[in-house]
């Protein structure tokens, strides 16, 4: 397939992977930001071409795994209303909440719709406009802008039947809260070529300097992914630590300003709880107070529902590198991807979730930490 | 025997009522009507005919394969196929993946009120068509009527009889370290032709469904003497999940090269989209053959001569192995397990 075959091409694959090992003296321990990076690194395999000494380290998965149960409980009450029709992203629809998750709520007669854009969401409350439609607005930066213009244009349409639920997600106070912790062992990123894409990367300086880490914008095929690596072991190995944009072809610096308007306009930046981590300050968008009529937590009177994540769970610690999946007294037992406590346990790419599946046959030395 | 075609020249025979009524189902003259001149017209074959409660046949002495399968797709039609005919494929492959020759076939209708019935005799003379070209004949039915809102249209289920002209035992656990791992051509199509149909999702090109019968070059295989050791169509959960069942009951390990997997470029470009896998998309008219490695090369050329396998390939090998596992080469070389799917294939948002 054109524009993707080219950076999946398993010699220069090879070639990538070969330079890494030569460049690599000393073990490194690096952190894949996206949920969408460590899905190619399991899906290619691109772990295994890395040098034993170089760890990569999953991040948060993707921001549908990252929400946490208090919102997913809010969606699956607003879902089952009568009136409503709840409208989502496929993948969030498996998640569960304290209780069951959506595709129980449908099951149960709730009415339950897939979108693929928060437009398309908008269109469903103009056709019934005898209906409640709520579009659950999740994601990191890469999504907001669609979600954002989906309210924008509700509003231009004096749409009074649309709401939606909002849990979207930041990701430089994310990366901000990991290296704050003293015992942080993540030495360097790849920051998610999407979210740049979108908010460029003049976030980033100021957190390489501070926590001494190399960050590189990185892509998502294999190609990108070896030479983001390669670029911040090039950095890790001469003691620099500044940002790179791997990902050039998509990501500029400025990134798109007619989408960070946009985000501006019709979101503020709000405290956040991530999923099995808890809460993180200012790392989420919420509705700006313009936009107060279409928060459906408000609309439905859920937004003082409050859920604890669960204490047993250790994703906070397993997302810093301090902990493996394995050493959680919870995994494989009350916690797997059927019945999953974390995000690094919901996501079938986070940590957890990953050596369920891919190395439960493997022994626990060859699994341990390195 | 009295053929309609569906096309111009095939009227609807039950001119009087658009839609089904309860009544259709009803015991009454309506019925009566809808079975006679709807499915027994489209149907007839000399066992049909003969309009008992029962079926009767004789077969030669020997082993008899049967399966059932209901069919409950949305939309009824699709580009590439529709109930009807998936109906009559589905049934008969299932056959096939026991090596079996299809001989018949019954059909249970369960139809929602107010289905047009020209929608109805549309299903119908594709089944026909469809059992005409797997040369199977539809001789019991069974037809009910269900109130609006308590169906989805149209559900139909279907089950086969066949019979096992071969003396080998074709099942999961006949796999054997050393078989080889044929794949009877591209997969993903199927899921792919319904996600895009259902989700109003537009691409480029129109994605068809493979589904089609694939008794004939099975039998084939069989026919030039090569020892099957298992069949598995790779329906629901797709390829993966195919694979990741064999090695499961049959105790091996199964390694599997990605870059031998032909996906169409349309299927690629839409699961990519999307966040699927194809590995994990059903298809219709595909199947998985472990077969020793002494003959696969052979049973490769046999498949590639028939239409519906024309782009059969050698996907792999099948190994010892302590616990039961399916790994496959990606396109750079490194090697990973290959899962089963967790639940239902969704769109990913990211």
């Amino acid at each position: 397939m054109k524009f993707l075959d080219e950076y999946r091409d398993g010699e220069l694959a090879q070639k990538l992977a070969r330079e890494i090992h030569r460049v690599t003296t000393r073990p490194w321990r690096i952190m894949e930001v996206c949920g969408g990076q460590t899905h190619a690194i399991v899906k290619f395999g691109i772990d295994e071409l890395l040098p034993k000494n170089i760890t990569l380290i999953h991040g948060p998965g993707c921001p549908v795994c990252v929400t946490p149960l208090e919102v997913i409980d809010k969606a699956l009450e607003i879902a089952a209303r009568p009136e409503v029709i709840f409208t989502s992203f496929g993948d969030m629809l498996r998640v569960p909440g304290s209780t069951t998750d959506l595709l129980s709520v449908k099951a149960k007669g709730g009415d339950v719709r897939i979108v693929y854009s928060p437009l398309d969401a908008v269109k469903l409350a103009e056709q019934n406009p005898a209906k409640e439609v709520v579009f659950f607005g999740v994601g990191f930066e890469t999504t907001a802008p669609a979600t954002a213009m989906a309210v924008f244009q509700a509003a231009q349409k004096g749409l009074k039947n649309f709401s939606m639920l909002i849990s979207h997600v930041l990701v430089p106070p994310a990366i901000e809260a990991l290296m704050s912790s003293p015992n942080c062992r993540v030495q360097g990123f790849l920051a998610a070529g999407h979210v740049c894409t979108v908010m460029g990367y003049e976030e980033y300086p100021p957190l390489a300097e501070k926590y001494r880490v190399p960050i590189v914008v990185t892509g998502f095929e294999p190609l990108d992914i070896l030479q983001g690596i390669l670029m911040v072991v090039q950095q890790l190995e001469t003691g620099r630590a500044t940002v790179e944009n791997q990902y050039a072809r998509s990501v500029r610096r400025e990134g798109n300003q007619p989408a960070q308007e946009l985000i501006k306009k019709v979101f503020r930046v709000v405290p956040r709880k991530w999923r099995g981590v808890g809460e993180i300050p200012q790392s989420g968008l919420g509705l700006a107070e313009a936009y107060a009529a279409f928060d459906a937590e408000k609309k439905f009177g859920v937004a003082d529902h409050r859920v604890e994540e669960p204490a047993d769970c250790l994703a906070g610690l397993v997302l810093q590198g301090l902990k493996k999946p394995h050493e959680c007294p919870a995994f494989g037992k009350r916690c797997t991807p059927e019945h999953p406590l974390g995000a690094t346990m919901v996501s079938s790419e986070g940590a957890c979730a990953a050596y369920y599946r891919y190395r439960r046959h493997e022994s626990l030395e060859t699994i341990g930490a390195p | 025997m009295n053929t309609p075609e569906f096309n111009g020249t095939c009227p609807i025979p039950i001119q009087q009522y658009p839609h089904v009524l309860m009544a259709h189902g009803g015991g009454g003259r309506l019925m009566h009507q809808l079975l006679e001149r709807v499915f027994g017209r489209a149907f007839s074959n000399p066992i049909l005919d003969t309009r008992h409660d029962s079926a009767q046949f004789s077969v030669a002495a020997g082993t008899l394969a049967m399966t059932t399968d209901s069919y409950v797709v949305r939309p009824l039609f699709f580009p590439g196929g529709d109930i009807g005919s998936m109906a009559i494929h589905g049934t008969v492959n299932d056959l096939a993946m026991s090596g079996a020759r299809p001989l018949y076939l019954s059909c249970g209708f369960i139809i929602e009120e107010g289905l047009p019935m020209e929608t109805l005799w549309r299903v119908v003379c594709s089944m026909r068509d469809a059992a005409q070209r797997c040369g199977v004949q539809i001789i019991t039915g069974d037809t009910k009527v269900v109130d609006k809102g308590k169906g989805d249209g149209l559900f139909i289920n279907t089950t086969g009889i066949g019979t096992i002209e071969h003396a080998h035992s074709i099942s999961p656990k006949s796999v054997r370290p050393g078989d080889a791992v044929i794949l009877s051509g591209d997969v993903g199509r199927h899921g792919m032709a319904i996600m895009a149909e259902r989700e109003g999702l537009k691409f480029e090109s129109t994605i068809e469904s493979d589904s089609a019968p694939v008794h004939e070059p099975v039998l084939a295989l069989l026919k030039a003497g090569i020892e099957v050791h298992c069949l598995r169509d790779l329906t629901r959960g797709g390829l993966a999940s195919a694979l990741n069942e064999i090695a499961e009951s049959a105790g091996v390990k199964i390694a599997i090269e990605q870059k031998r997997i032909p996906v169409r470029e349309d299927v690629h470009a839409a699961c990519e989209m999307l966040g699927l896998d194809p590995l994990h998309v059903a298809n219709e008219g595909r199947f998985a053959a472990f077969i020793p490695r002494k003959d696969a090369s052979r049973a490769v050329e046999l498949l590639q001569q028939h239409e519906v396998t024309s782009g059969a390939v050698l996907i792999g090998d099948v190994a010892e192995a302590s616990a039961p596992l399916v790994t496959l080469k990606s396109a750079i070389g490194a090697s990973r397990i290959l899962d089963m799917p967790s639940g239902e294939q969704l769109p990913r948002i990211c």
